[in-house]
């Protein structure tokens, strides 16, 4: 395959594709997420354990897991840009960060929800939930610092710093249940076979795979912008057919 | 099986509910500050384009 990778590296080329996968991941995304509500409300049958609650497993999950890959994603564009010096990687890091944020406290929250009919509390200081609440606050301080510097560049590279050393905490995250004693459940889902209902299980994965394609499509939508931002001295930027067309103001 | 007793939940509805429907206004939340994001950014190389400092 002769494709040349590098090509898409640049961040002129890139923003056109990236404008034009949008659709292919957004409503994918929507209609995995209609399928994904039906079996895990229609089809799954009720737990036998957690009754109705467990239901909230199908939202959980799939929101945890990417709050933590989201994270290491960003943390490995952050890591290429400061290597590399490739603008887009860096760039990339920038959009991922908001949207692991919100990915982290949305798991917070449904954990929350989750802990208080099961467990009788909505918080505990267990070794999982505390691990998850430092993610939510490395994503807060990596907005917060590249928010703080002026110099695009800079921020990058600090920003990708404090993702590096940040990442350490993903598998502390994930094998939390596995090290230490805690209230929170074993992993659901398990390279071995897991006890789940067939439909359960099928609810979770169609789930995940909509949550993974709505954060592929809502970055894709914020780097663009990031770009036009960071590149708006230049050339291609002011030949756009959306800056060159636009109306008046 | 009724719609009062499927969001019901057998007494977990505050729960399941108030779950999704965080996960939902979040979504939705994120979806219109990106689209905004573009709007401005946008708007704002239109205005360095009509004050002639593009270049």
């Amino acid at each position: 395959m002769a494709i040349n990778w590098f090509k898409y590296a640049a961040p002129a080329t890139f923003y056109g594709l990236a404008g034009k996968m949008i659709p292919y991941f957004a409503w994918p995304a929507a209609i995995l997420f209609a399928a994904g509500i039906y079996i895990g409300f229609f089809v799954a049958p009720t737990d036998a354990v957690q009754s109705e609650a467990y239901r909230i497993i199908f939202i959980h999950v799939p929101v945890s897991i990417l709050s933590m890959f989201i994270y290491l994603v960003m943390a490995g564009y952050a890591a290429l840009g400061l290597i590399f010096n490739t603008r887009l990687s860096s760039m990339m890091a920038t959009a991922l960060a908001p949207t692991g944020a919100l990915f982290a406290f949305v798991a917070l929250w449904t954990g929350a929800l989750w802990g208080k009919p099961m467990w009788g509390a909505w918080w505990v200081w267990d070794a999982r939930l505390t691990s998850e609440l430092i993610l939510l606050f490395l994503y807060l301080g990596f907005i917060a610092l590249q928010a703080s510097i002026d110099d695009p560049r800079r921020a990058d590279r600090a920003g990708a710093l404090l993702a590096i050393v940040g990442s350490v905490n993903v598998p502390i995250i994930y094998f939390s249940v596995k090290w230490w004693n805690t209230l929170h459940q074993g992993s659901t889902i398990k390279f071995s076979d897991t006890s789940m209902h067939i439909a359960m299980k099928q609810a979770l994965f169609v789930m995940l795979a909509a949550c993974w394609l709505y954060v592929i499509a809502v970055t894709l939508v914020r780097v663009r912008s990031i770009i036009l931002e960071r590149e708006r001295n230049t050339q291609w930027v002011s030949e756009l057919e959306e800056i060159r067309a636009g109306e008046q103001l | 099986m009724n719609w009062a007793e499927f969001f019901a939940m057998k007494g977990y509805g505050l729960y399941v509910w108030g779950s999704y429907g965080m996960v939902l206004s979040v979504f939705v939340i994120e979806i219109m500050l990106v689209r905004h994001k573009r709007k401005i950014t946008l708007q704002q190389l239109r205005l360095m384009r009509d004050a002639g400092d593009s270049q």
